[in-house]
This record gives C-alpha cells, sequence and structure tokens, in this order.
C-alpha cells in the first residue's frame, strides 16, 4: 500500500547523487525532504514522479502520482478548466469542483499567463488534485511566491491534504515550511536519507512553538548551517 | 518576425490624454505621399517626366478603371491568384508535413531535414528553366515554382517549432499520462503554431514574389503577362496598374494573416494586453 524505494540509485556523470537509498512513505502521511542545494531532492522526486529514466533501484508505488512542479507549468494555450482537465476522462464538473476547491471557480475560462503568481501555483494543484492522487509530490511549489500568498498557499495545501489524504512528499529547502506542514522531515545527505524525524505537534502550529525550536535548530545543524540567536 | 510580433500590442494607441494629438500625427503622415503625388502629376503634365518612362498618376487612375471595365483586370487577377492559392497550398501542405515527419521523431529528421537543408541552399529562380524543361510553359511550373518557394519557410518554422517546444510541458504531459497522440495533440502542435504562422507569413510573402518572378518569364495570361504585354507597347500606366494590384494583394494577404494570428494565438494576446 505504501510507496517503497530500495536501492534507488542515480549519478550524473563522477558525481553520485543519489547512492543506494532506501525510503518507504506511508499512506496519508505529509513527509517533507530537506537537503542542502545539490543534495539530490529533486532528482528523488523526478524519480518517483517516472521523470527520470537513468535511475536505478526498485521504486514501488501504488496507485496513481500526480505533481506540482516548483513553476505552475500550465498549458499557457488552454484555459484554466482545459488545464485542470487534460488528459482526463473526468466530466467538466469534476474539474469544476477542484478549482472551487482552491479558490479558482471564477477564473476556470481564464488564460493561464493572466493568471497570477499563487493563482497559478493554486490551479497547479487543482489540476494534481483532480486525478485523486494516492501520492501528491510537491516539488517546492512555493518558494517562487511572496511571503504573503505563501502563508495562504500553505493553509489551502493543509486543507486540500486533510480532505483527500494523500501521501505527500514536498521536496523543499525551507525548514520552517517543513516544521509547519508535515508530520515527518526527512534530511537528504550524501545520497541517501541521513535523518528521519517525525513531528507530532498540533496543527495549526506556530514557529515560536518551543518544540518545533528545537528540531529546527536540529534540523538546521543537519543541514550544515549553524542556528541563528544562539551564543 | 516574432520580435515584430512582440511588440505590436504597444504600438496600439491606448486611450490616452495622448489620444488626440496622435491622431494629428497620423495625418500629417499621409502629407509627403500626397505632396510626392501632386509633385509627379505636375512632372508628368509638364513633360518633365515623360510617359514612356512613367505614366501620370492620374493617367494609372483612368487606366485602372478602364482595365477594370474592360474585365482585362480582374480576369488577369483571378489567374493569377489562383496560381498563388494552388501554389501556396501544394507547397504549405507539403511543407508543414514534411515538418511534422521531422519534428516528431529522430529517424524522421535525419530521413528530411539533411534533404531539406541541401534544397534550401539551392536559388529556386535558378530553376526556372529546369521547370520550363520539364513543365513546358503551361500552368504547371509556375504554381511548382510558388509551392517550391512556399515549401521551405513553412518547413523551417513549422520543425524548429515543433523542436522548440518547452521540454518542462513535455513533462507535465508525462506526470498527467498523456498518450502521445495527446502530448502531439494538446502540446506539440499548439506549441509550434506562433512559429508555424511566422512562417506562414513569410512563406506569402515569398509566393507572391515567386509568382511574379514565374508570370514574367512566361505567360499567356495573368497580371505578369498584362505587365509583359503593356512593356511591349511601352505602357508605363498598365505596368504601374500591375504592380499596385501585386502588392495590393500581397498587403490583402498579409491581413488575413495577421488576423488568423489574432485568433490563434488570443492566449497569448492576454498576456501581452
Amino acid at each position: 500500500m505504501a510507496t517503497r524505494l530500495s536501492g534507488v540509485a542515480r549519478a550524473f556523470g563522477d558525481r553520485v547523487v543519489l547512492d543506494s537509498l532506501d525510503l518507504e512513505l506511508r499512506d496519508g502521511e505529509f513527509t517533507a525532504l530537506l537537503g542542502r542545494s545539490g543534495s539530490g531532492k529533486s532528482t528523488l522526486l523526478r524519480a518517483l514522479a517516472g521523470l527520470d529514466d537513468e535511475v536505478t533501484g526498485t521504486i514501488d508505488v501504488t496507485g496513481s502520482v500526480a505533481v506540482a512542479f516548483q513553476e505552475p507549468r500550465l498549458v499557457p494555450w488552454k484555459r484554466l478548466l482545459a488545464n485542470i482537465t487534460l488528459g482526463l476522462d473526468a466530466p467538466a464538473g469534476k474539474a469544476k469542483a477542484a478549482l472551487a476547491e482552491v479558490g479558482l471557480a471564477e477564473r476556470s475560462d481564464a488564460w493561464p499567463l493572466t493568471l497570477s503568481g499563487g493563482e497559478a501555483q493554486r490551479a497547479s494543484l487543482a489540476r494534481a488534485l483532480v486525478r485523486e492522487p494516492e501520492l501528491l509530490l510537491l516539488d517546492e511549489p512555493f518558494s517562487a511566491l511572496d511571503a504573503l500568498t505563501r502563508i495562504t498557499i500553505h493553509q489551502l495545501v493543509l486543507e486540500l491534504w486533510a480532505r483527500h489524504r494523500p501521501a505527500v512528499l514536498l521536496v523543499t529547502h525551507d525548514v520552517d515550511e517543513a516544521l509547519l506542514l508535515a508530520d515527518r522531515v526527512l534530511v537528504l545527505d550524501e545520497g541517501r536519507i541521513a535523518h528521519d524525524i517525525s513531528i507530532t505537534a498540533e496543527r495549526p502550529r506556530h514557529r515560536e512553538d518551543p518544540g518545533l525550536v528545537t528540531l529546527r535548530n536540529t534540523l538546521l545543524a543537519a543541514l550544515g548551517v549553524s542556528p541563528e540567536g544562539r551564543s | 518576425m516574432s520580435v515584430v510580433e512582440l511588440a505590436r500590442p504597444v504600438e496600439r494607441p491606448r486611450a490616452t490624454p495622448k489620444g488626440p494629438r496622435r491622431r494629428v500625427t497620423a495625418w500629417h503622415r499621409w502629407l509627403s505621399p500626397l505632396a510626392l503625388l501632386v509633385i509627379w502629376q505636375i512632372a508628368s503634365a509638364t513633360g518633365l517626366l515623360p510617359e514612356r518612362l512613367l505614366a501620370a498618376p492620374a493617367t494609372i487612375a483612368a487606366t485602372a478603371v478602364e482595365l477594370t471595365q474592360a474585365g482585362t483586370l480582374p480576369t488577369a487577377i483571378g489567374v493569377s491568384l489562383q496560381r498563388v492559392l494552388i501554389g501556396f497550398l501544394v507547397g504549405g501542405a507539403a511543407g508543414i508535413l514534411l515538418a511534422l515527419v521531422a519534428g516528431l521523431s529522430r529517424a524522421g529528421e535525419n530521413a528530411v531535414d539533411p534533404i531539406m537543408q541541401a534544397l534550401r541552399a539551392l536559388p529556386f529562380f535558378g530553376l526556372i528553366p529546369l521547370f520550363i524543361l520539364w513543365f513546358g510553359i503551361g500552368e504547371e511550373p509556375k504554381i511548382l515554382l510558388v509551392a517550391l518557394a512556399v515549401s521551405f519557410p513553412l518547413y523551417l518554422n513549422t520543425f524548429s517549432g515543433i523542436r522548440g517546444v518547452d521540454g518542462k510541458l513535455a513533462e507535465v504531459a508525462t506526470t498527467l499520462k498523456l498518450s502521445r497522440g495527446q502530448l502531439i495533440r494538446h502540446i506539440v502542435l499548439p506549441g509550434a503554431l506562433p512559429q508555424t504562422l511566422v512562417g506562414l507569413r513569410q512563406a506569402l510573402g515569398v509566393a507572391w514574389l515567386a509568382l511574379i518572378v514565374a508570370e514574367q518569364v512566361n505567360a499567356t495570361t495573368g497580371l505578369g503577362y498584362m505587365i509583359n504585354d503593356a512593356r511591349e507597347f511601352l505602357r508605363t500606366d498598365v505596368i504601374v496598374v500591375g504592380l499596385l494590384v501585386y502588392s495590393a494583394l500581397g498587403l490583402a494577404t498579409d491581413a488575413i494573416v495577421r488576423l488568423l494570428e489574432r485568433r490563434a494565438l488570443a492566449w497569448r494576446r492576454g498576456f501581452l494586453a
């Protein structure tokens, strides 16, 4: 039922990015994947999404997978609704409901290039969720958004996840984002999962939560950054 | 060409306080051509510009009316339009079809592209003697010359349009589980369309050029024949009428493509407006 990876490896030339990596993603669990720049976070996500032909090892994904990328990647010559239904046989009603869920019901006739960054990213989420995935892959989808929009989208993602309950793998470089959203935080280092931390704090969470502050320091140390504010 | 496309909406006058002044400026732009026309007419009337070199504007206008009423001009236009139309359709279909074959598969590219690149280097007006030997002096060589001229810009632009489609959208297609047919229909072809339309405009430009050249060499009907025939009798007025009709037809077909562009690329206009 879960997604299992074992012995997953990928090298670009001489550079080994994923080195015999083992990982299990449990159903309905919100997992955040942290790692330094170039640590292979996106490589791992692309392998799970089936976008990498050269990855080796076993990747066992049961059920459907959907992806929301860093840039929303809407098809610019299709109106919003057609973007949501692209490749689906589902009736338009379902796609409209998905757009309503992300607050874009009124924009279903809009051309993607007329959307704001936040709207486009919400549309991208709707396009992923309308496929009712069992595994939702999010590749730094909030990194290009302004701080205020990001807060709203964080809440939206949590709501959508609570309602549809897919397993989520969120690739991010933002420790706070991981702490606010995820049940489980992974740190990728040297091609393997170096840290695997569960977060049990109740949602909605606050940055100032003492438990989270401690975790933040642990994670920053794991990422090779010395936490600020400590003397 | 695409740069020109991008620039156009900026030129469109907006509803700003500058509006009325702009209109005055636009009117001013007609002054110099009108002045030139007047000088031309005076030069002709005073004999400074002999009619065997260039007829007076008034004479040309009168001749245009006369040729139209006599039916000579409409018939010639009909014949020439038909040549361009058939040649354009044949050449356009061939160019786009070959671009699809080359653009959608590596094997197709290897089969088609080297030949097209080699043929492209041929000066196609230089083929006229061969065409006359092969097809005689009837309609075929003229239509084929137009078709040949049209096929290259459409091939090159459609091919590069297909290859230029954003690879990130192809990845989206993979994650959305699109079939190869769906990928081509929803992503590749619409993605190549803007570049194909650029090719279409270039193709129409060379189509008229090819027709003019073909009709100059040997023709017993059509606008080119009318012009050539007029040369024999030193009828510069008829020659100028023929040239003006050529350019009017060229402008008209260009306007049709621009209309087509505006409809087909509405998704882009929304972004630019």
